[in-house]
């Protein structure tokens, strides 16, 4: 990665199995590993060019079959890093999963929801949009989320009793 | 209306003070977002991107905070007009080097500005001056919100709002704030700094971002996960780590008046002197010297000079805001005499620095 021959002029960090590395580069490997131009780069260049996006691979299959919805192949994304379409996030999932889990903090969303009542909104309507959800993952079996999901209405539930001001 | 009938003067920008701005120079929130079953820009064909953007340029333009704002196609920019939007903070490098099928809209009082196809299909941001994260979240939150009910966004109960890049996945969100920390790059802490803030899960970047090293001590952090953290959790860690950092460099400016104010004025003085007298200044050296003499000014050796003369040299003296002073097209050799004029006659105002009188030393108060 770094050559240790020329005096170290481009420093950056990156996020690399769950930890976060320094990386200092003389300017000819940056050159080289283009990120020279200090907006262009992003780290996820770096962090494919690092052996991440072989990962993609494990997913049985998906060597081969590019996402229906775009026509993105892995090797796409070897090249770029960056996916051709929101449907890549399913197609890929299984491969994707491992490189989510190294760069970031949790595997799940738990931020803004386009539609929904935000923090401030009555839980009342959070609990609907809620049970909801309980309804679509029980059709699909799936039991995890839906008892994570009970789980968070019921606890919506008890602390409904204090209704928020703050109505959007 | 053309961009340079719409962007304020620089002076003008560099006169509006937010909290805490003798350190962080600027607070900046970022959102990223995608169409529903649409490939992303880097993907899509030419075609499917002009749609795109005159889809989204339409939502976006027809928003209550975009009333009176900017608005154009990325063809429409000279190269010297991307040139200014980058140092205006407005766009990114990689949009600048856009065309047809990507755009931008900017409001009135170049806050939000809104980025159509550049790796994604919506990049929009809050920008303020000072320490202004939550502020800053809220008014790009808003803008947010209000175009959920124009257009339908990818997003995936599970990851979140779906991104070009795995690495902006989830909350889509960049949250940074830009840094000016002159003292604990004198004292020698500011490595030490970094390794705390890059622990905590944050990034730090030389001014103009990823991969350069800190030009005019000049600092970026923001946070670099997406995905995991709710937006409210990823503003208050990055107002955390900033209240910190805020204070060591507080102290850092302390404890250079008291323990080696000749270095200190030695350095603010050396600057002053180049700044005043040269007739020949890279765009790099100006920029270093002009944060010391930032720190002058915040150490009380210019008593009667604003903050904001350093604030719009900073932008003036970049290369294309400096093109735009000139009446010719300048070479690289004559920006740099350009340059040196423009700073000496700016300085000829200003009298050299003066040791604040005893007592009144190491005063950190913003001059009223
Ligand atoms: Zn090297
Ligand atoms: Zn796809």
């Amino acid at each position: 990665m770094v050559c240790k021959k020329n005096e170290a002029k481009v420093h950056l960090t990156q996020v690399l199995e769950g930890t976060l590395k320094k990386v200092d580069l003389c300017e000819e490997c940056a050159k080289a590993k283009g990120v020279d131009d200090p907006m262009g780069f992003s780290l996820a260049d770096l962090l494919m060019g690092l052996g991440a996006s072989q990962e993609l691979g494990h997913g049985a299959g998906a060597k081969e079959a590019a996402c229906p919805a775009c026509g993105f192949t892995q090797a796409d994304f070897k090249k770029t890093g960056r996916l051709g379409c929101p449907e890549c996030y399913q197609h890929f999932s299984d491969g994707l999963e491992a490189l989510l889990k190294g760069m970031h903090k949790g595997p799940r969303h738990t931020g803004k929801t386009p539609h929904e009542p935000r923090h401030g909104a009555p839980a009342g309507q959070r609990i609907q949009a809620l049970q909801k959800e309980l309804d679509a993952a029980i059709a699909v079996e799936n039991y995890e989320e839906a008892a994570r999901l009970r789980d968070e209405i019921k606890s919506l539930r008890a602390g409904a009793a204090k209704p928020d001001p703050a109505t959007p | 209306m053309n961009l340079h009938q719409f962007l304020r003067p620089a002076a003008e920008v560099a006169r509006i003070s937010g909290p805490q701005d003798q350190i962080v120079m600027s607070s900046r929130v970022r959102l990223a977002r995608n169409l529903v079953q649409t490939p992303f820009p880097g993907w899509a064909k030419k075609p499917d991107r002009l749609k795109v953007c005159s889809r989204i340029r339409e939502a976006v333009e027809a928003l209550s905070q975009m009333a009176e704002g900017f608005h154009a196609s990325m063809e429409e920019f000279s190269a010297l007009d991307k040139q200014v939007l980058v140092e205006r903070h407005l766009i990114s490098r990689e949009h600048a080097a856009k065309s047809s099928g990507s755009g931008l809209v900017v409001s009135r009082d170049e806050v939000l500005s809104v980025m159509i196809n550049e790796e994604d299909h919506l990049r929009m941001q809050a920008l303020l001056p000072g320490l202004q994260l939550n502020r800053a979240w809220q008014a790009i939150d808003a803008v947010d919100t209000a175009l959920e009910s124009a257009l339908d966004y990818a997003f995936s109960p599970q990851l979140g709002y779906l991104t070009a890049c795995p690495t902006n996945v989830g909350t889509g969100i960049r949250v940074s704030a830009m840094l000016h920390l002159p003292a604990l790059v004198l004292g020698e802490q500011i490595n030490q700094i970094i390794q705390a803030v890059n622990k905590l899960g944050l990034a730090v970047r030389g001014l103009y971002g990823e991969g350069t090293e800190a030009l005019g001590n000049v600092f970026q952090i923001s946070n670099q996960m997406t995905l995991g953290d709710s937006e409210e959790e990823i503003v208050e860690r990055l107002n955390k780590v900033v209240a910190q950092v805020i204070e060591h460099e507080t102290d850092a400016r302390g404890l250079l008046l008291e323990k080696k104010p000749k270095s200190v004025f030695n350095h603010v003085g050396r600057a002053y002197g180049i700044l005043a007298n040269a007739h020949s200044v890279s765009s790099k050296e100006a920029i270093n010297l002009l944060s010391l003499f930032r720190l002058g000014i915040d150490l009380g050796l210019f008593a009667d000079t604003p903050r904001g003369l350093t604030d719009e040299l900073f932008l003036l003296v970049q290369p294309a805001h400096l093109q735009l002073t000139a009446r010719d097209k300048l070479s690289a050799e004559q920006r740099d005499f350009h340059r040196a004029d423009l700073v000496r006659g700016r300085l000829e105002a200003v009298p050299r620095p003066r040791p604040p009188a005893a007592g009144g030393a190491g005063t950190l108060d913003k001059p009223a």
